[in-house]
């Protein structure tokens, strides 16, 4: 089995966010008509169906909704990383996107504690939007 | 009002397994061809009298291919003329005995045939690296989410701050079922389990422990069902199909609406309690898909057999155990019996079995409704099925 970090597959919905990420920011679709953000980037806004959508920087500031701490990797290519947080993380926004905790003490994390978006680069096409507690 | 196409389950069978693989000598394929074979003479029926074939697996490519009644209609020899695929994940047999239910109903076919077969433990390949990073996947995948066990893992983490559950109520569960597991020989995991062999077990995704877990193992199984007034002529004692719902609500977890509260669960079981005009006190035994303990206590909860929140205390103290007052998952489900990846189907066979009053020794004396709750996916599809003894 590959030990070699699963890598995201962008296509044509998701390259801006991707490439904003690249850039250090958090660009999330925004949609025109219902005024709602909607995470992860989809070609019709699951809010409202209108296709009137445009990427729009966000805060990258949110909460902790629920997180886990994984003490078995999924899968070998995350053994090194035993034990980290997968968290998913309401935005200021509203959406809800999936990340890691970047912390070298996964105890303190805890459901409700505020983060802000840092990005780590996998290589030069993919940055990935991880989370600080703050 | 009755006209005879009323739909029945007149036959079941499932593989023997020893220590969670298949004993006898055979391919994916052909252990759902035995098995399929099994439940059709069961009920006095051959396999040519099969005109409508139900199917869903995790057979990708290589593999038996991704068109799954077409390769097994093909391998069993019969050409059907009403066919379902549906793939909702774990739950979709129960989703099938709905679309089979409705097909006789309507006189679009008159035996119809729902299987499932699955080699995974024989083959080891059950995919441990996660689902791969495309799509939808590629905003969770390349995190190191552990799947399935993440999500259900984040459902528990919520469900416990939200209601204060506690790992202790989940190990009630897993205890109670291997209770159930210690009364049925085909089960896989027999040996005693206490609620702190459960707390003290290996922590996999945090707040669920390994033995909160599903069992990996092979397993293949099989329905039959036709109407009424074709059962009338077979050797067999027909379980009634009274009502049915299914419902699914997302695929990431990430993007599940309320990740303590399993609105799946709810507005199927909602569907199907109507149609079968039951009422809770009027269930006698639930089978309930256990992939995980938490998800057996978020479909107590959505199903309405305790409030939202309160599945803690309606688990604890035992309840659900042999001898309990809630007889639920009564071959050992999947945390103790078996779990061949999509479980649903073998909740199916053991309702049937406990209604016909062949279960043996974990007999629930005097059952007679029966309610099915299959989940699939990450907590992402659910479907109902309510039986009765006919
Ligand atoms: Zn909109």
């Amino acid at each position: 089995m590959s030990t070699e970090k699963p890598l995201p597959v962008i296509d044509h919905d998701s390259t801006p966010y991707w490439e904003a990420a690249r850039q250090g920011r958090l660009d999330i679709p925004l949609c025109g008509d219902c005024g709602k953000h909607h995470f992860y980037p989809r070609s019709v806004c699951p809010h409202c169906h209108s296709d009137n959508l445009d990427f729009d920087t966000v805060s990258g500031r949110g909460e902790v909704h629920t997180f886990t701490i994984a003490r078995r990797p999924a899968g070998p290519a995350f053994a090194d990383d035993v034990p980290y947080v997968v968290a998913l993380i309401e935005l200021e926004e509203g959406p809800r996107m999936m990340s890691r905790i970047q912390t070298g003490d996964p105890e303190k994390v805890h459901i409700g504690a505020k983060v802000e978006v840092t990005f780590v680069k996998a290589n030069d096409e993919v940055t990935f939007p991880y989370f600080k507690l703050t | 009002m009755k006209n005879g196409r009323e739909p029945v389950v007149v036959g079941v069978a499932d593989a023997p397994l020893e220590d969670g693989k298949f004993v006898t000598k055979a391919s994916v394929l052909g252990h759902a061809a035995l098995v399929a074979k099994a439940a059709v003479e069961e009920a006095g029926l051959k396999l040519s009298d099969v005109d409508g074939l139900l199917t869903a697996g995790m057979w990708g490519v290589p593999g038996p291919g991704q068109l799954a009644t077409v390769t097994l209609g093909e391998y069993l020899g019969i050409m059907p003329i009403f066919v379902d695929g549906t793939n909702i994940g774990g739950s979709a047999f129960e989703a099938h005995v709905a679309h089979a239910a409705m097909a006789l109903r309507e006189g679009y076919c008159e035996v119809a045939l729902i299987v499932y077969s699955s080699d995974q433990k024989s083959l080891r390949s059950r995919n441990l690296g996660g689902r791969p990073s495309v799509l939808s996947m590629q905003h969770e995948t390349p995190f190191g989410m552990p799947t399935p066990v993440g999500g259900y893992a984040m459902a528990a983490q919520r469900h416990m701050h939200e209601y204060g559950t506690t790992s202790e109520n989940l190990a009630e569960i897993a205890v109670a079922t291997r209770k159930w597991a210690q009364l049925n020989p085909e089960a896989t995991r027999r040996d005693p389990l206490s609620i702190d062999d459960v707390l003290s077990s290996t922590m996999i995704s945090e707040p669920l422990h390994l033995l909160d877990c599903c069992l990996v193992t092979d397993g293949a199984g099989a329905i039959v069902m036709t109407t009424a007034e074709r059962a009338k002529d077979l050797n067999t004692r027909p379980v009634a199909v009274k009502g049915y719902g299914e419902a699914h609500t997302h695929w990431a977890i990430g993007e599940m609406p309320d990740l303590a509260r399993l609105l799946p669960a709810q507005k199927a079981g909602e569907r199907a309690m109507k149609m079968a005009g039951v009422s809770h006190s009027d269930i006698d035994l639930v089978e309930i898909y256990d992939s995980f303990t938490i998800t057996v206590l978020l479909s107590l909860e959505a199903l309405g057999f305790c409030k939202i929140g309160e599945g803690g205390d309606f688990v604890s103290g035992q309840r659900t155990a042999p001898g309990g007052a809630f007889p639920m998952n009564t071959s050992g489900g999947g945390l103790s019996a078996l779990h061949p990846g999509m479980f649903g189907m073998f909740l199916l066979i053991e309702a049937v079995r406990q209604l016909r009053d062949e279960a043996g020794e974990r007999q629930v004396k005097g059952a007679e409704t029966a309610l099915v709750h299959g989940t699939g996916g990450t907590l992402s599809s659910g479907a109902t099925v309510i039986l009765q003894k006919d």
